[in-house]
């Protein structure tokens, strides 16, 4: 699949200044695209138009040269920074999981998700479980690419490399392409294939 | 011999929840027996992984612990155990903390009067304003409106607003630009020039270890190995224990390998060595208690290090 955002410009009320202008990305299947730029520049707001949750003032999102369509498996699927943030603490793991398809056993031994933890609640998981579980629920065999703002910042640097390692196998083995958020240079120049940047 | 400023004893830290189905309850103990001291000038970094109890020693220290936490041991402030009295002439003026997550902030504040707070001034406001780079225009605003990165940096401006000597940082620099987050570091380390005591817990040990002077490694709710700096420097030869040594390896400039499995979990510790599972050096030995013991300048918590 070929994923096209097409001079996109964005401001959040009529009144606040532009926070994207004319801001244009092509990313091909089996890419890793490497988002960086500073703090406050856009790039969380870029994520969440790439993956649709956020409508543009101008521009649009292409996927295979067609406008992305509503009301279908968006092929465009996001992963956030804060895991616990992201899963309802009344949900028990297993409903969180199966909660748009069902992840067979060979996805869940991939991503290192082990059975006892699917009967325990979000609290009782550590940050790097749950990013697992974050991760696994999405990767749908619609999914075609993976938006990624900064998944492992608040890891530690074991979970971190697991996640990554995991996440790789499974982009290489679907041919699945990636766009990847990070303030960790060295990061981004181990998972990436190609680095843009945006400036204020 | 430098001054102590925050001395931890023994600390003990457990929940107290409910069984499931049934009216019995039971404490989780998530930090077990913990020591730790952060002198006056010094960085302390905490580092380790993600849900062994880092920030919870952090909210322990500040009273910030919820109703149903059970804690033990002692926590001295300048030799002296921190009173509910004592709780409010320090917090916010000699004692600063920046919290781990930017949800700390008041959602229907403007982030200029919660910077500000209530010993602060708007001329030192505009002076850390601008040392972080932050538009002036920024106090007008309010959370929701910020980036994760600024908001990060709002927090850090509300902590050093006073002159704080024990600054404790849950998470300083994540979604920091990499200027930006050596520049908070920086910052902290001329504190600590002038006397501070720093403990500062975070994910990037690369960054932490141009500031730090020591640093600690948390392990499933103990301290695992307390190392000067210079040995994480030097690369895992020079560190003590396996987890440790993981930990610089799995980082993404060096090989970025990760070792296997996870963490247990606080409900279901294994009675020996807390790592034994994962380790590769694992032995008879490791059935035993690990106490804690002095080597080569350090602490460890391993029978077999050497």
């Amino acid at each position: 699949m070929q994923f096209k955002a097409e001079h996109i410009s964005f401001r959040y009320t009529d009144k606040s200044p532009l926070i994207l202008e004319d801001v244009s990305l092509t990313i091909e299947a089996g890419e890793r695209v490497g988002i960086v730029g500073p703090s406050g520049c856009g790039k969380s707001t870029f994520a969440k138009i790439m993956a649709g949750y956020q409508k543009p003032v101008k521009g649009q999102i292409l996927i295979d040269d067609v406008p992305m369509e509503r009301k279908v498996f968006c092929p465009v699927q996001m992963i956030y920074q804060h895991p616990e943030l992201a899963v309802n603490p009344r949900w028990k793991m297993k409903k969180t999981l199966n909660e748009c398809f069902e992840p067979d056993e060979y996805l869940l031994e991939q991503m290192g998700i082990e059975k006892a933890w699917l009967n325990r609640w979000p609290s009782e998981l550590s940050g790097g479980e749950l990013q697992r579980f974050c991760i696994a629920r999405i990767l749908a065999p619609q999914t075609k690419l993976l938006i990624c703002d900064e998944i492992t910042t608040m890891l530690d640097v074991i979970t971190q490399a697991q996640i990554w390692k995991m996440l790789l196998e499974i982009a290489d083995e679907r041919k699945m392409s990636m766009a990847i958020i990070t303030h960790n240079q060295a990061l981004a120049e181990k998972v990436c294939t190609r680095i843009v940047r945006i400036s204020d | 011999m430098s001054e102590s400023i925050l001395k931890v004893n023994n600390l003990v830290v457990g929940f107290s929840m409910y069984q499931p189905r049934s009216f019995h309850k039971t404490t989780l103990q998530v930090i077990h027996s913990l020591s730790l001291e952060v002198n006056k000038g010094e960085i302390l970094a905490v580092v380790g992984s993600s849900g062994s109890g880092k920030s919870i020693l952090a909210h322990a220290v500040l009273n910030l612990l919820p109703k149903n936490a059970v804690v033990g041991g002692e926590v001295l402030y300048k030799g002296q155990t921190i009173t509910k009295k004592r709780e409010k002439e320090l917090f916010g003026r000699e004692i600063a903390f920046i919290p781990q997550s930017i949800d700390y902030l008041d959602p229907v504040m403007k982030v200029g009067k919660q910077v500000e707070g209530v010993f602060g001034t708007s001329k030192r406001k505009e002076e850390l304003f601008n040392q972080y780079k932050l538009p002036i225009d920024t106090s007008n605003k309010y959370p929701f409106q910020l980036s994760g990165g600024m908001a990060r940096r709002i927090l850090i401006c509300g902590a050093l607003m006073g002159n704080p000597e024990l600054i404790i940082a849950d998470e300083p620099t994540p979604g920091l630009s990499l200027d930006i987050a050596m520049e908070t570091l920086q910052h902290f380390r001329t504190f600590a020039d002038n006397g501070t005591g720093v403990l500062m817990i975070t994910h990037d040990i690369d960054l932490a270890l141009n500031v730090a002077d020591k640093v600690a490694v948390f392990y499933a709710g103990s301290i695992i190995e307390i190392a000067p700096t210079q040995d994480f420097i030097k690369g895992k030869d020079a560190l003590r224990h396996p987890y440790s040594k993981a930990l610089i390896d799995a980082l993404p400039q060096n090989e970025f390998v990760p070792i296997l499995g996870t963490q247990p979990y606080a409900g279901d510790l294994p009675s020996g060595c807390l790592f034994a599972k994962r380790c590769k050096y694992r032995n008879e030995n490791c059935v035993g208690r690990q106490e804690e013991r002095e080597l080569r300048g350090g602490k460890v918590r391993c029978i077999n290090a050497v």
